[in-house]
């Protein structure tokens, strides 16, 4: 989903080694295309080392064309993970889809 | 352009393989595989045994193909496995022959010596199940991170402050207040107090996974089950604990522990760990069989003749660290801490076992330490050795340290405390420790001796100058165990007391000990808590309590914030000056040119210092001119140790002119008064004589 010039990207289920490969697919490639992007986690339950390094990925890729990229409604346990890793401070992360979409613009 | 090795060219029960890369041993991601290898010089047959992550019973067993074995390693590559999910062991065949020093089993299956990480004890203290038959599960772990730029500090020895502490410990009391406590990442949520007491190293207690199940005994007061707390009993040299991360669930321990020295090293606090390789979890005859044992028992373990276990340890078996294949994995292992996780030193456990050889016998030039001395990957990595065992060895001063290696000074921890107590006949040994103890390492330097008042060994600084003797019932071993010989003094009354009297000596006492390591040449080394007077009741060997007397609490910041405020200080003092921290040993002489010598000894009267028997006092004057041989100068500093019963009156030694002397620190003066902040030390009324109370210390300095 577009609002404006911003890219909005849902995310569901585990994202563990099984499936970190096709998320990187898709994120990377909207990467490429719009340098703003949101990426829902809110229905994302389980995110294991490599779905996280996704998220890292996507994040230095999203830097090199000067865009942002930012994640919303990260679960408790998720951002705990996060944040003990030292994954999180690369980050923004905003509550809901609405308030992303304010920032971006 | 894709490899073209990466096809299959066997199979096995549909599982896709092809012969394997020998290295690196351990399990190895690989384009569209991983790459298992391991050795053993005795077995006759091996077989890979996979699980889904925590499934009780294997998914396949894969025996390796005569064609996979390159010398004595078994080394295949298996395709399409999710290696986030997979936990690997082994199955090894051959002679079963204790006598002779051979423990095959085929239907063990065992851990992986290489393995980056191991499950089995994901969260701290959590059932298991006892009668799961692989308990310690060797998985594969992503070994990328984001060091944004990070690298080993590579600050000088002989500038740092080392804390010892334990990750648990540290933040597990509630009073921590850290969202995750007892873990890498709660310890990461206390460094700013770790940079407030102004400390810039911490050495941890072993992080290697254990387990901390491994203890059978009981507390005799409660009966609660005793633990391994501490974890001195590796189970797997390359695995972080699992227990200490609160990320273990998501397999990320590994990326906890990589952030806490990034987090670390960013607040300019380098990161030891404390290694165990002189002994393994698996114990004698009767332990466990883990790992080593069923993989290569006469490879890994020092046996007599006919098969049992040297335990030079103490702890049942001995680690065979001069045989080529443990040599081996010693140096891949301390290899890969320090560029997987930037890991800046390393203490070894009873390190005088790492230069035994393989019948036991202490070796003049043991190639172990010779390797680990001159490699190049650890070139900038701090080498500390416990240099004795528990076999009768005790090298301190002549550990062999090829120019690298520093030790634990046990001489000075013990005769500092002697001199402190108020023993006879320790002023001359005093005047030598404080030196940084060139009658220890001379044709060394002062760094090569780690200064400690207490160690996770022994008592506490409080319970040292509060206990007579160790009060160790809860160990549940009729308080046999831990040391008899702790030169402790309780100040009139075995343990705690409301005696205003005796509690104001004690902690008089407790700053007479940390003002004389913070100005001795050598390297401080202090104990987690000692800056709060941790108590730990009398209890000398705490290996086993996953409770209070482990447990910092934080509480004791406000309770005794008079000492946290001396030991701030005194650091602080310490890092300032860097007199205090020389390069090379004194010369007794003037060779700046000063009119002073770089180091003068003196008694109540100057010049005269009393080095008698029953002489209990000693000053000492630092020449600032000649800090870092001339090239750094710094303040003039003068310390007066007095140890004696009454009072003692001290001549000032005259500074050069326009020079006054200043308080620093005065043990007996009641808080604020015992110590000031750098620059702010009020000048001597009086600068020709000063009273130096009973069993005090005053440190001065002239500028």
């Amino acid at each position: 989903m577009n609002v404006g010039d911003v890219k909005i990207l849902s995310v569901k289920g585990r994202v563990d080694a099984n499936t970190s490969h096709a998320l990187q697919d898709v994120v990377l490639g909207s990467a490429h295309q719009t340098p703003k992007l949101l990426l829902d986690l809110s229905q994302v339950d389980y995110m294991s080392s490599a779905g996280l390094r996704v998220m890292l990925l996507l994040h230095r890729e999203i830097n090199e064309n000067k865009g942002r990229v930012m994640l919303v409604g990260l679960q408790d346990r998720i951002r705990d993970a996060m944040e003990m890793t030292g994954f999180l401070k690369h980050f923004a992360v905003v509550p809901d889809v609405q308030t992303g979409i304010e920032m971006m613009q | 352009m894709q490899r073209i090795d990466t096809y299959p060219t066997h199979e096995y029960k549909g599982y896709a393989l092809r012969p394997g890369k020998p290295h690196p041993f351990g399990a190895t991601r690989i384009p569209g595989g991983i790459n298992f290898s391991i050795a053993s010089i005795h077995a006759t047959a091996c077989v890979l045994v996979l699980f889904e992550k925590g499934a009780k019973q294997p998914f396949v067993e894969i025996p390796f193909y005569d064609e996979f074995r390159i010398g004595n390693v078994y080394a295949m590559t298996v395709f399409d496995l999710n290696y986030e999910n997979i936990e690997y062991g082994f199955r090894f065949d051959g002679p079963h022959d204790p006598n002779s020093g051979h423990q095959f089993n085929p239907y063990q299956i065992l851990s992986d010596p290489y393995a980056k990480q191991i499950g089995g004890r994901d969260v701290w203290g959590e059932p298991y199940d006892e009668q799961d038959s692989y308990q310690h599960r060797a998985r594969l772990h992503i070994d990328d991170f984001d060091w944004e730029g990070d690298r080993q500090l590579n600050i000088p020895l002989e500038d740092l402050i080392i804390y010892e502490m334990h990750v648990r410990g540290f933040t597990q009391h509630p009073s921590s207040k850290v969202k995750s406590s007892g873990t890498f990442a709660g310890l990461v949520e206390k460094i700013p107090y770790l940079k407030d007491l102004g400390v810039n190293c911490i050495e941890l207690m072993p992080i290697f996974e254990f387990d901390e199940f491994d203890n059978t005994l009981t507390n005799p007061a409660t009966g609660e089950r005793l633990m391994n707390y501490w974890g001195y009993s590796t189970i797997g040299f390359f695995a972080p604990k699992s227990g200490y991360a609160a990320t273990s669930m998501f397999g990320m321990q590994s990326d906890e522990l990589k952030n806490l020295v990034k987090e670390c090293h960013h607040n300019g606090i380098e990161v030891w760990l404390d290694v165990v390789f002189n002994h393994t979890a698996e114990g004698n005859e009767n332990g466990r069989t883990i790992s080593f044992r069923g993989i290569d028992n006469k490879t890994y373990y020092l046996l007599t003749p006919d098969g049992h276990y040297y335990n030079f340890s103490g702890t049942g078996n001995t680690l065979n660290c001069n045989h080529p294949i443990v040599r081996g994995m010693v140096l891949e292992c301390l290899r890969y801490w320090v560029s997987e996780y930037h890991i800046d030193g390393f203490r070894f456990d009873l390190a005088s076992i790492l230069g035994r050889d393989q019948d036991g016998a202490p070796l003049p030039n043991p190639p172990l330490l010779e390797m680990l001395a001159h490699d190049p990957i650890l070139a900038d990595s701090k080498l500390i050795a416990e240099a004795w065992d528990a076999g009768g060895l005790y090298q301190v001063g002549s550990f062999p340290a090829y120019g690298r290696w520093a030790e634990w000074n046990g001489r000075y921890r013990d005769e500092i405390r002697q001199f402190v107590k108020g023993d006879s006949g320790h002023v001359g040994k005093l005047a030598s420790r404080i030196q940084g103890s060139p009658d220890i390492y001379g044709g060394r330097e002062p760094r090569s001796s780690i200064n400690f008042i207490t160690a996770h060994d022994g008592f506490t600084l409080h319970d040292l100058v509060s206990y007579n003797s160790k009060h160790n019932y809860a160990n549940g071993e009729d308080g046999r165990d831990g040391a008899n010989d702790n030169y402790s003094w309780n100040c009139g009354w075995e343990g705690e007391t409301d005696d205003s009297n005796i509690n104001a000596l004690r902690q008089r006492q407790m700053k007479n000990f940390l003002t004389i390591l913070m100005v001795s040449q050598g390297v401080p080394m202090m104990l987690m808590g000692d800056e709060v007077g941790f108590t730990k009741y009398g209890n000398n060997n705490t290996y086993c309590h996953d409770n209070e007397l482990n447990w910092f609490d934080w509480r004791l910041l406000r309770k005794h914030k008079e000492m946290y405020r001396f030991t701030r200080n005194l650091i602080k003092f310490r890092k300032k000056h860097q007199v205090l921290r020389g390069r090379a040993f004194f010369q007794h002489q003037d060779h700046v040119g000063s009119g002073y010598p770089d180091i003068s000894f003196h008694g109540t009267k100057l010049w005269q210092p009393d080095w008698s028997e029953h002489s209990y006092s000693l000053a000492f004057l630092l020449c600032g001119r000649h800090a870092r041989e001339g090239f750094e100068p710094d303040d003039y500093i003068y310390v007066i140790m007095n140890a004696y019963w009454e009072t003692l009156t001290f001549d000032l030694p005259p500074l050069p002119d326009n020079m006054t002397w200043r308080v620093v620190v005065n043990t007996m003066m009641p808080s604020p008064d015992d110590s000031f902040s750098a620059g702010r030390e009020p000048t001597l009324k009086d600068q020709s004589l000063i009273m130096a109370g009973d069993r005090s210390t005053i440190v001065l300095v002239g500028r």
